[in-house]
């Protein structure tokens, strides 16, 4: 983790659907090759906040800046400067892996030549060469998430936020998968992520934890854990969780 | 006495081999998990137990109905809760109710006292549609849907699926209480960490039944004596341990690595020794019970050479 300029910036962001507030007056920074870890009960208004972070929603009021560009004026900007993955939504099942791979280097405009060469060290490195005809359809789901990481990274965004990455993956896979975060994160690229499992939320180097529409505490696995007098990070989780509204 | 039975049953779709010959059996009054991860074969053992599927081959019976012959009687008698939200987005919650109570031939009333513990709870929402409510609120009106008409099984497929680890646990209180009042529940789930809420599990892999036992006698068999470690920089840690010569397994747990020997006993000292000569600080080894998420681990790598492809 750098201590440098944020590459994400929260002031005081407001999203209302009606008279519901999703997003009540929430603020942060995340900082580049952070892996920060965005956590909260089911309605708590995470999605909300993602959708506008990724430049798919517009804040009712406040200020979001991801990457260096608004949210509020600059949304196509943001979705070329980020990569996405979430466990529903990754790759299409019924094209190949590169295909696959070409499909979303060719829509982030990376050059044919540079795709080419980038397919063929990504194969390797996953060890999936073997695989590279193969329909998504075909291969096993620790392969799947694997690669729609890898492919959520291709064109090397500032970036990456993975919405519940690991759900219903097998134990050893999900370890793997951490691994293959850290990396990223080690490159510089910021992680920006959502689980329920809550020791995965151990992993982050700072973990939100929302809660009826507000951030209810931010701050490290070590300073939460010893701020709300709990052994682990779950124990985190239901102290701040157990009296929600919704 | 026996509910469910199930003998060598295998399902394949086309070339894909979904279950493998498993068996297994379920007593009365039972709270059995199958806990797997996705593409374990979880849901299409559940098609089989609700007849919605056959089974190329084996047999099942339920309360010691066939599920191809007595089929009919089979689906009147069971509550089913599929992974997917199965109810009306555009009904209210209210009306979803009333329709799993009607096509069930009763009304909410003459059954609302097995309910009501869950419903009160989603009842100030009840004029709202379905579709509008959050994950867990859903999840209360799904379960309440398939009580509705008293079945004698509950069959919930991942009914805790993407949902937060609170309503995860008031979900779980909920299912021991039914349990409790005389209804024999089959679960399914991704999450370790919820086996240890049944009577007995079974852990499953790629279609087959890796072992089958109650929780405490999964954690019994873990072959080997468990340590956590750790130290000021744990991702260094992990790596180093992975080539320490007595290393077995080491796989990070949270804020711990969980840790075994090839040896019998782990020498504690010449371990500390290795991650001080590292320039490791902060160390701490000690001995740990292990998590049904453990067993999983060393079960699966036990397979492993077997599935290697």
């Amino acid at each position: 983790m750098q201590s440098n300029e944020p590459v994400i910036v929260v002031q005081n962001l407001v999203k209302k659907f009606g008279n519901f507030v999703a997003n009540d007056n929430l603020s942060f920074e995340v900082y580049p090759g952070e892996v920060f870890g965005f956590l909260g009960a089911n309605g708590a208004g995470k999605t909300t906040a993602i959708r506008i972070l990724c430049g798919l929603s517009r804040p009712t009021s406040g200020k979001v800046m991801v990457g260096g560009f608004d949210a509020n004026t600059e949304s196509e900007k943001i979705k070329t400067n980020i990569g996405y993955m979430s466990q529903k939504f990754s790759l299409y099942d019924d094209l190949t892996v590169r295909e696959n791979i070409r499909f979303y280097a060719g829509i982030y405009h990376i050059p044919y030549n540079i795709i080419k060469t980038r397919t063929n060290d990504l194969l390797q490195k996953l060890g999936l060469e073997h695989a590279r005809d193969k329909l998504i359809h075909d291969i096993p789901l620790g392969w799947k998430q694997k690669l729609a990481f890898s492919i959520a990274v291709f064109h090397e965004p500032s970036i990456v936020f993975l919405d519940e990455p690991t759900g219903g993956v097998d134990p050893i896979t999900r370890r793997q998968f951490w691994d293959m975060i850290y990396e990223a994160a080690h490159r510089g690229i910021t992680v920006f992520v959502t689980t329920h499992y809550m020791d995965e939320a151990e992993y982050c180097n700072r973990v939100s934890i929302m809660v009826d529409g507000k951030i209810a505490d931010l701050d490290t696995p070590n300073n939460l854990k010893t701020k709300h007098n709990a052994a682990n990070m779950d124990e985190v989780f239901q102290k701040l969780a157990r009296g929600r509204k919704y | 006495m026996l509910f469910i039975e199930a003998h060598n049953i295998s399902k394949s779709y086309s070339k894909t081999l979904a279950i493998s010959d498993i068996s297994f059996d379920v007593k009365k009054n039972e709270l059995y998990g199958f806990i797997g991860p996705d593409g374990a074969g979880k849901t299409t053992l559940f098609r089989l137990l609700t007849t919605l599927l056959l089974p190329n081959s084996g047999t099942i019976s339920i309360n010691n109905w066939d599920v191809v012959k007595d089929y009919k009687t089979i689906r009147k008698n069971i509550g089913y809760m599929p992974g997917r939200f199965s109810l009306y987005q555009d009904l209210t919650v209210e009306e979803n109710l009333t329709f799993f109570a009607t096509i069930f031939g009763t009304t909410i009333k003459e059954n609302y006292d097995l309910i009501r513990d869950i419903y009160v709870q989603i009842e100030p929402f009840k004029t709202r549609m379905a579709g509008k409510l959050s994950g867990g609120m859903k999840q209360k009106l799904a379960l309440c849907c398939a009580l509705i008409h008293k079945p004698e099984l509950l069959v919930l497929d991942e009914p805790t699926t993407g949902v937060d680890s609170v309503s995860r646990k008031e979900f779980w209180e909920m299912l021991q209480n039914l349990r409790n009042s005389g209804i024999t529940i089959v679960v399914s789930t991704p999450y370790m960490d919820e086996a240890s809420l049944c009577d007995r599990v079974a852990l499953m892999q790629n279609g087959k039944i890796m072992q089958i036992n109650t929780p405490q006698g999964v954690i019994s068999k873990f072959p080997k004596p468990l340590y956590a470690i750790r130290s000021d920089d744990m991702y260094l840690l992990k790596n180093e341990l992975v080539n320490y010569i007595d290393c077995e397994s080491v796989h990070i747990f949270g804020q711990n690595l969980h840790y075994t020997s090839k040896s019998k006993v782990l020498n504690v000292n010449n371990l500390t020794l290795f991650l001080e000569e590292k320039n490791h600080t902060g160390i701490s080894i000690s001995p740990i019970n292990p998590s049904i998420e453990d067993c999983f681990i060393a079960l699966m790598t036990e397979n492993s050479t077997s599935d290697a492809k």
